[in-house]
């Protein structure tokens, strides 16, 4: 099969869907490759480079896209574009399914099969290919160098001859794959970084990063099962308004990462927030091209206001980079399909289906929800069931629970009638004590910690050697009679048991240490 | 110098409580050693007490017995090796078992006991009967245990198809004995009570010997419930308080762990003790066919990448116990955490040959608890995490585990080291681990095998890591 790549035509796009790497590595997936002259030149790749490594270049994209099986582009494609694709095509791309209905509708009636990456659900099986991940990844370190460009100053703290620099103070405002990258990138510079995200769970990947976890002392979380914030409560944002205003005087750089898929980015750098701040402070806003988080953020510019703050509305993509990891994504992908030899669209996969948006001339959009938990390995967790659902299956539970409770407490109390009836008091004494040491063992051991469990048993043996108060009662002055002799050594062999279960216990928790 | 029979009677509660005491002491680690001292306290209490009592004569024998066997305890849990420790609890349990035995036939020819009349009369030689038999069974069960954990007897589980019925029909031979038993005048039930004792002890061999290497934990806690059943036994055929609730408290606490254990091994507590691993847990169908090839790197080729990693995860089983590899390992770990790499421990709930095994050895070697992680804690954070090392351990890495249901493991939950960037095997060879299951871990294109002695290996590591 033939995989194609097309030169992005949109002119602030300098990315490329594939590189020298990559392309091997498709062919070594048994894909044939054809690239579009001068594709990678703004990314940095030139066509000797695609040619070296095996690509056929072809000249115009009206072949690329009539004679591929498979395109990988990197932005959705223009109308253009898709009047020039053949029936049957698989697309790789951006494609915002959520905004750009017309275009799916237009790729449908062109019978193209239209995977989106921006669509790939973020599960763990599906890390590798999630294009958001790497590329919010590139642009949280972006941000850090651009910050660290237009302010003036160090961000580490220096003591030098020519006298002390203070460490610049970075504020960083939502913890996701950006927001983190941009934490370890400016931590590594020596900034002392602080960080808000209204997820509570993700303060602890904030300060694995080297940051501190800013929070309002508000107990909401906004985490959801779809990985994104929920909007918040009134007075969390009020507070969290007023947690900004105090970070405006102090911070130097403010980067915001905040974004809502398919919804304009939330408002949460004021121009009151802008105005507390001191000359020369930066915001870097990420989320510039969906509205800016920041009040007064203009997309693809870079100004400065009044008060001497620079805005930086627009990031350079590190094209190079950036194209490297989205073609290991693309490829990926391909893998997980099956390569070129066992290539199938499997409409049955988690992946691809939900990721496939036009298959076979209809359009398959929104897909089923797929709730993911954001936690530290990406792991997906089950969907809880509404607290209605929870209720009433405790509700069941409880009820059965209830009732095997009670047919059991009645065969127990038959058996201990009978005991009774016919046992003499001697023995009913004993059992009691039996019966109640046997609950108390069993409490006592059910939480005890897993590391312990060899000292526990080490000691148990021990207190078990109490057999040898058996030995002890039999004893007589007798040496020679059988029973004197069977109790000597019934104390010889517990007392053993005694003394080195506890010694050996003792040399075991005197190791153990934090 | 004799105490009264109330004096006793509190002696007695007083030891109970510091026994409680002492068990729920051990469940954390900071409670642990007071845990062990409350225990010698209520042990001596209990001796003394019960030393001092009525009716007890023979005090030279009784002491000289105890100071021999305390000089015998000391030099034993003095010389033993923590990686031996296994074995020790196992021979230890025996001890127990046989001395129940013992304590059993001593009070059947106890001339008091047999001027018990009618109900008490009978009950009392159940009690004889039972305490026996469940002395019995751990007796040689323990002493089959030690033999498979010191490598004198081979591990592998060894089983025939009639054995489920055999050990029944035994059973209820022993059921049928123990009736003759009971009718029997004075002590003239001693032959059906013999054959008995021979039967139980066939069946605590043959119920141990049934158990592969890698139920070993289960069984050695299941071996320590029972030494506590038996001494609970004791205490009714005594009509001893102290050792009801004494054996009472070991005898939960042991089953309790023992299910814990079958928890963490996915199995159910009966498919452990009565059958072999194949027939419980495996859902028939075809095995998975394994894909790719077994590749090796060198000490330098590994060093390197150790070199390069930010985070490392360190897997020990039962191999490094047996290499004794602990210490160089946590040496290399220094190494590495000095460099400013994020080295951490995952141990599996069934890791090694005893519950607890790795977090001993581990702690051996002075290193601190917080660096070890079980397994739920630590499987989250694999998919970030550059190297695991799986040292010495094979079943517990197994990812058959979750996809194939061929396997005799499908279903144990298991450390998922395969999601790392890259996974490096310690092995001496191509051998499959105790649960005779390959191992498709060691074929994924991302892992790779080190083959040698843990030990050694890990001294190289060492060289090379600090050049």
């Amino acid at each position: 099969m033939k995989v194609g790549i097309p030169s992005e035509i949109f002119p602030n796009e300098l990315r490329v869907a594939a590189t020298p790497k990559t392309v091997k590595r498709l062919q070594k997936q048994g894909f044939e490759v054809q690239i579009q002259k001068g594709a990678g030149v703004k990314a940095n790749f030139s066509d000797k480079e695609f040619e070296e490594a095996g690509a056929k270049i072809v000249n115009t994209a009206a072949d690329i896209y009539g004679t591929s099986d498979i395109v990988l582009k990197v932005k959705e494609p223009s109308v253009e574009e898709v009047g020039m694709m053949k029936e049957g095509l698989v697309m790789l791309s951006y494609l915002w399914p959520a905004q750009n209905q017309d275009l799916l509708q237009k790729l449908a009636d062109k019978k193209v099969n239209a995977i989106a990456m921006d669509a790939i659900p973020r599960i763990s099986r599906a890390q590798k290919m999630d294009v958001l991940s790497s590329m919010a990844n590139i642009s949280g370190y972006r941000a850090v160098i651009e910050g660290s460009y237009h302010f003036g100053r160090f961000l580490n703290g220096q003591i030098t001859a020519a006298g002390k620099v203070e460490p610049a103070k970075v504020l960083v405002i939502g913890a996701g794959v950006a927001g983190l990258a941009a934490i370890g990138a400016a931590n590594s510079l020596g900034a002392i970084v602080r960080a808000f995200d209204t997820r509570k769970e993700v303060a602890e990947q904030i300060e694995s990063m080297g940051a501190t976890f800013l929070t309002v002392e508000i107990n909401e979380d906004g985490a959801t099962s779809s990985g994104y914030s929920k909007e918040m409560s009134k007075e969390f944002i009020e507070a969290e308004m007023k947690l900004f205003s105090e970070q405006a005087k102090e911070c130097d750089i403010v980067i915001t990462t905040a974004q809502i898929p398919g919804r304009a980015a939330p408002k949460l750098w004021m121009d009151y927030h802008v105005a507390a701040m001191k000359p020369g402070s930066v915001i870097v806003d990420l989320a510039a091209s969906t509205g800016g988080n920041c009040a007064l953020t203009k997309n693809g510019e870079v100004y400065t206001t009044d008060n001497g703050v620079t805005m930086v509305g627009k990031l350079n993509q590190l094209p190079s980079q950036a194209s490297q990891l989205y073609g290991n994504n693309l490829c990926h992908l391909l893998d997980d399909m099956g390569k070129n030899e066992k290539w199938k669209i499997d409409m049955e996969d988690a992946v691809v289906s939900r990721a496939m948006v036009t298959y076979n001339g209809k359009i398959n959009w929104p897909p089923a929800p797929l709730p993911v938990s954001p936690t530290a390995g990406g792991k997906v967790k089950v969907v809880p069931p509404t607290a209605e659902e929870q209720k009433i299956s405790d509700d069941a539970k409880a009820k059965k629970a209830t009732t095997s409770m009670f047919i059991t407490l009645a065969i127990v109390g038959g058996l201990l009638f009978l005991v009774g009836k016919y046992a003499p008091s001697e023995f009913i004494q004993h059992f009691t004590v039996f019966v109640l040491a046997v609950f108390v063992g069993w409490q006592l051991i059910t939480n005890v910690a897993h590391a312990l469990h060899t000292p526990l048993m080490a000691v148990t043996n021990a207190i078990s050697g109490i057999i040898v108060v058996g030995g002890l009662l039999q004893t007589t002055d007798d040496i020679k009679s059988p029973m004197t002799i069977i109790a000597g050594i019934a104390i010889l062999i517990a007392s053993i048991n005694i003394v080195g279960g506890f010694l050996v216990t003792h040399r075991m928790l005197k190791m153990f240490k934090k | 110098m004799f105490i009264v029979k109330e004096i006793q009677t509190a002696a007695y509660l007083f030891a109970s409580i510091l026994f409680i005491l002492s068990l729920g002491g051990l469940s954390s680690q900071e409670s642990a050693k007071r845990g062990v001292l409350f225990g010698i306290i209520g042990m001596a209490i209990a001796i003394i007490a019960t030393v001092l009592g009525e009716g007890v004569s023979g005090h030279i024998y009784i002491i000289s017995a105890i100071a021999i066997a305390s000089v015998i305890g000391l030099m034993v849990a003095r010389k033993v090796e923590m990686t031996s420790m296994p074995q020790l609890v196992a021979i230890l349990h025996s001890f127990v078992g046989l001395a129940a035995v013992l304590v059993g036939f001593g009070s059947y020819l106890d001339p008091k006991t047999q001027l018990l009349q009618g109900a008490e009369h009978s009950i009392h030689l159940v009690e004889v009967f039972v305490g026996i038999f469940i002395g019995a069974i751990t007796f040689t069960g323990s002493i089959i245990a030690w033999g498979k954990l010191d490598g004198k007897i081979p591990s592998k589980p060894w089983s025939f198809s009639g054995l489920q019925i055999m050990n029944l029909s035994l059973m209820i031979a022993s059921t049928v004995l123990g009736v003759f038993f009971c009718k029997a005048e004075g002590t003239s039930g001693m032959l059906p009570l013999l054959i008995m004792t021979a039967i139980a002890s066939f069946v605590g061999v043959v119920l141990v010997m049934a158990i592969g290497g890698g139920d070993m934990p289960v069984v050695v806690s299941m071996l320590n419930s029972y030494s506590g059943w038996a001494a609970a036994a004791a205490g009714f055929m005594l009509g001893n308080d102290l050792l009801i609730v004494t054996g009472a408290l070991v005898g939960s606490s042991g089953a309790i762990l023992s299910m814990h254990m079958c928890h963490a091994m996915n199995r159910s507590f009966f498919s452990v003790i009565f059958a072999n691993a194949t027939a419980s847990s495996s859902q028939g169908g075809e095995k998975k066919a394994i894909e790719g090839e077994v590749t090796a790197l060198n000490h330098e080729e590994v060093a390197a990448l150790l070199k390069e990693a930010k985070s490392v995860v360190i897997v020990p089983g039962y191999g490094m116990a047996v290499a004794k590899a602990q210490y160089p390992i946590y040496d290399m770990v220094q190494t590495l955490r000095k460099a400013g790499k994020n080295v951490r421990f995952a141990i599996h709930p069934v890791a090694g040959r005893l519950p607890g095994h790795m977090n001993v050895l581990l702690a051996e070697a002075n290193v601190p608890y917080d660096i070890v992680l079980e397994m739920d804690e630590i499987n989250e954070d694999m998919p970030s995490t550059d190297v695991a090392m799986v040292i010495g351990a094979n079943d517990v890495v197994n990812p058959s585990a979750q996809d194939d249901p061929a396997s005799s493991i499908y279903g144990m939950p298991v450390i998922e080291v395969w999601k790392a960037e890259k996974v490096i095997i310690m092995k001496r060879s191509m051998s499959a681990g105790y649960s005779g299951e390959d191992n498709p871990l060691f074929y994924k294109p991302n892992s790779e095998m080190l083959y040698g002695d843990a030990k050694v290996s890990v001294e190289k590591l060492l060289g090379f890591l600090k050049a």
